[in-house]
């Protein structure tokens, strides 16, 4: 018997309700004390089309998705077709014995467990309609795990809570029909079980798209101007909700050039101000980008990455972007990059991006992508005690003549001149696109030109020594191999190094003794250059792992240390990468 | 009191002589004193362009935007801090051309902002190419055979689009663009002055004696503002009638087209009723429901 540790994936055409059953599976699990790690996978269309969601629970963390399953739910032959091979020996799958083409579907593996149910007709006997085979399916195979049903009532409770009561009732009724049929035809027939797990304290379970948006929220987030793009738009959404609770100004533009521009101007107008979007939207985002580093105002963008160029795979995960958002903009100006590699990152990172963007008075870029912003993991609950906003430095103008210039660019020693706010009496200035003086006037002089640059640039050696944790190091501080990543790919690679450590290795993998550990770089700009340095200088054996083709971390590494790390695990077909390859490509030697 | 002298830089303005910038310049400061303002009450956004330029000539608190992107950045700067007076001031290429789409949909948001384009139907900084207001035909460096679409009409395109203050201005009458950015700035909405101002260096066509022989003023002519049908007829006097009717070119009508009574946009947003979003504070903000709902 397999206890607190299944893999479990729902699978249908998009409409099904497939990412609801999902969001309930998880919830239910983590109310019931669980961890899980939630991840969703569909096309970019509304009705139809294939979409999957799978949750790894366990009672320790789970840090990433998993490409094994043990039980499958297909709600139509598509999903039995394309997953059933991912179903490990010794697995289940559930089917909908009601669905047109699963009604004759007789399966070809004989070293899984098989559990056809009729999900239309037990939605139908409770009272309830054809829709509610998601709900069904969710309690059908919780039944078969033996978790206990009221954490799933609870939760139907709570996602149809706006649909009314009747509503609700029908759900519960025909999820218990579920059940109760499960239960009964089934018992002791699947070899996993989900036991209870009881927890002091409540937890999240969250994306990293809304942790970004608390994050921002915390961090007294005024304004935010976004035109929807897939994978960023729940950012933007989530804080339109929030909007008259947080007292918040969420503008959709008519496109990002118009969004940017607005994020920049209310920066200066002295609010706290951020977009989010993915590749395509950053590149009309792009000059007004430059323009913040130009007029120092204080900015926050979110680039949740998607494959690209182009429309590419919309709705689909890749770390591409990198090398644009280095150099995106002509001319040099000073930026921040940072790249939070799960959902508790992404809430501690975009906090502190607002305090950086103002203490420098520059754009703050938050790269994420697909995986990390939809994936769902369970965490406790935020703390924010030791959260200080920070706004930089206010210039003291009072005792000045109304009329009277301020000369908001001096050149100071940190490169950070102290700010107004327009309206104020005797802090009057430009912020010029154009080259400026000190007061802000179009200045284009040789020696002006050069001590303006040489000013705002300056602000980047104070800015990398003031991000925390600019490099993480994983696992033993010597290792036989040191693993490299950035962002989303954290989770996959930890899940890996649990699997070397326990020796549980998935199937079909002898293990091999070798120590790993990882480094994760959060900072791309300006680049943690000592730190990266003194990590990879000494390693045994590097391994470059990126979710892109051109392995783009890895030519920043040489640029920036001169170290050239020769072995990629690199992928770029829109999926993540799975723990199950990184422990593969470690054990069978490609390292 | 402020006095014309209080918004000006030490700077004095870069425009040729005889530049019809000067014009719009002087109205500007006018309007400012004439309501009593002082520089650090207005945030000014400028355009990239000779207009543009003004931005290190005017003493207020300035933005000197992208290319094109005049409109959102004034219409951010109002969302932030809608106790500012708020204007933008930009050329016909600026607004008509690469930043039309952000004016028409700032229009129909009625952002309370005052927008006002130096119109010299040419490219001047760039050194003489035709503009989206340049006549059809017209011979310039970037069509030398001759323009061949036709010019943009602006007045009837922000009659349509929603402005809820639509004006011509001309920079040869001051007393008259004087009043009419005045009207802008203490109109509550979306305010459009289009200043007709004569390009001497690239512009040998549209000069200001041209524009002296056709240019009339519509309240003197009785014409009622509040009128939308009767807006869009007069604002069809030029350019679209010159389109159908080459003798009709002799009548340029000046002053308020249009006006109407609308909530703005900012009217519409109770997060800022009391507190404008820039006096608000960010300490303790307490998330714990939102964590609560995802829990």
């Amino acid at each position: 018997m397999k206890i607190n540790n299944l893999n479990w994936k729902i699978g249908g055409e998009a409409g099904y309700g497939i990412a609801s059953a999902g969001e309930i599976f998880g919830y239910a699990c983590a109310h019931g004390g669980l961890e899980s790690f939630a991840y969703l996978e569909y096309p970019s269309l509304i009705r139809g089309g294939h979409n999957t969601y799978q949750v790894w629970v366990r009672q320790d963390n789970v840090q990433s998705h998993s490409s094994q399953i043990d039980l499958l739910i297909a709600l139509n032959l598509e999903t039995a077709d394309r997953h059933l091979a991912e179903v490990i020996p010794g697995g289940g799958l559930i089917f909908d014995l009601d669905y047109k083409d699963l009604r004759t579907y007789s399966c070809q593996r004989g070293d899984i467990s098989v559990f056809p149910v009729p999900l239309e007709t037990l939605a139908k006997q409770a009272g309830g309609e054809k829709v509610m085979r998601n709900t069904v399916a969710v309690a059908a195979s919780l039944a078969l795990v033996q978790f206990p049903f009221d954490y799933l009532s609870e939760l139907i409770a709570r996602a149809f809570k706006k649909k009314g009561e009747t509503i609700i009732k029908l759900n519960v009724a025909a999820a218990r029909a579920g059940y109760d049929y499960v239960a009964e035809k089934f018992q002791d027939k699947f070899n996993y079980k989900l036991e209870v797990h009881p927890q002091d304290s409540r937890r999240l379970l969250v994306n990293g798209n809304e942790a970004i948006a608390i994050g921002a929220i915390k961090a007294g987030v005024k304004f935010c101007a976004a035109y929807p793009m897939t994978p960023a738009s729940s950012i933007f959404n989530y804080l339109a909700n929030s909007e008259r609770k947080y007292n918040l100004v969420v503008k959709q533009t008519e496109d990002e050039i118009a969004a940017m521009n607005m994020v920049a101007a209310a920066g200066f107008a002295g609010v706290r101000a951020m977009t989010a979007t993915s590749g395509g939207g950053f590149s009309l985002m792009v000059e007004a980008l430059g323009l913040a580093g130009m007029v120092e105002s204080p900015a926050v963008i979110v680039l949740a990455q998607r494959p690209g160029p182009a429309t590419g795979l919309p709705t689909w995960t890749e770390q591409g972007d990198l090398r644009f958002v280095l150099h995106a903009a002509q001319g040099d100006f000073p930026r921040v990059i940072l790249a939070p590699g799960d959902p508790a990152e992404c809430f501690e990172l975009a906090f502190q991006a607002f305090n950086l963007a103002e203490k420098y008075q520059l754009p703050v870029i938050i790269l994420t992508d697909k995986y990390l912003a939809e994936a769902r993991q369970t965490l406790p609950f935020f703390k924010t005690d030791n959260l200080k906003i920070d706004r930089g430095e206010w210039a003291d103008v009072t005792g000045r003549q109304p009329n009277e210039r301020f000369e908001r660019y001096a050149d100071t020693k940190t490169g950070v001149s102290p700010r107004v706010i327009p309206g104020t009496p005797g802090g009057v200035f430009v912020a010029n696109s154009d080259e400026h003086e000190p007061s802000g006037l179009s200045n284009e002089e040789s020696a002006m030109r050069k001590l303006m640059m040489d000013k705002r640039m300056r602000k980047l050696q104070f800015a990398r020594a003031d991000v925390p944790e600019p490099v993480k190091l994983y696992g033993p501080k010597e290792a036989d191999v040191t693993i490299v990543g950035w962002g989303s790919m954290k989770g996959p690679i930890l899940e890996a190094m649990k699997m070397l450590e326990s020796k549980s290795l998935p199937a079909g993998e002898a293990g091999k003794s070798l120590s790993v550990n990882f480094l994760q770089i959060r900072l791309l700009e300006p680049f943690p250059i000592k730190e990266v340095d003194a990590a990879l200088r000494q390693a045994k054996h590097r391994l470059l792992i990126e979710n892109n083709y051109s392995g783009q971390l890895g030519g920043l590494i040489r640029e920036r240390t001169g170290i050239d790390i020769t072995d990629k695990l690199l992928k770029y077909d829109g999926r993540p990468i799975h723990p199950e390859e990184i422990v593969s490509a470690i054990n069978t030697g490609s390292v | 009191m402020s006095t014309v002298k209080d918004f000006e830089t030490k700077q004095f303005p870069t425009w040729c002589p005889g530049c019809g910038d000067f014009g719009i310049w002087t109205a500007i400061k006018n309007a400012f004193v004439a309501q009593g303002l002082e520089p650090h009450q207005i945030a000014a956004v400028f355009g990239i362009g000779c207009s543009g330029n003004m931005a290190s000539f005017l003493n207020v608190y300035g933005w000197h935007a992208l290319h094109g992107r005049t409109i959102p950045a004034a219409a951010a700067i109002k969302l932030t801090n809608h106790k500012l007076q708020v204007l933008a001031v930009g050329g016909d290429g600026d607004g008509y051309s690469i930043g039309l789409g952000h004016a028409l949909h700032a229009m129909r948001r009625n952002v309370d902002l005052a927008y006002i384009v130096h119109d010299n139907q040419i490219y001047g900084l760039t050194k003489g190419q035709a503009s989206p207001t340049s006549e059809k035909g017209m011979v310039t460096k970037s069509t030398p055979f001759g323009l061949v679409e036709i010019p943009a009409d602006p007045i009837a395109m922000a009659i349509l689009a929603g402005a809820t203050y639509v004006a011509r201005g001309f920079s040869g009458n001051v007393k008259q663009l004087t009043e009419l950015i005045v009207g802008a700035m203490k109109h509550k909405g979306f305010a459009l002055v289009d200043v007709m101002q004569p390009c001497v260096t690239f512009n040998h066509h549209n000069t200001f004696h041209w524009f002296y022989d056709r240019v009339y003023e519509l309240d003197k002519e009785g014409h009622d503002s509040k009128d939308k049908q009767a807006a869009m007829l007069r604002a069809m006097e030029w350019p679209s009638q010159q389109l159908i009717d080459e003798a009709r070119v002799d009548r340029i009508p000046t002053g308020l087209f249009y006006q109407e009574e609308r909530s703005t946009y900012e009217d519409e947003l109770p997060q800022i009723k009391d507190q404008a979003l820039v006096e608000q504070s960010l300490e303790d903000i307490d998330i714990t429901s939102l964590m609560e709902a995802l829990s």
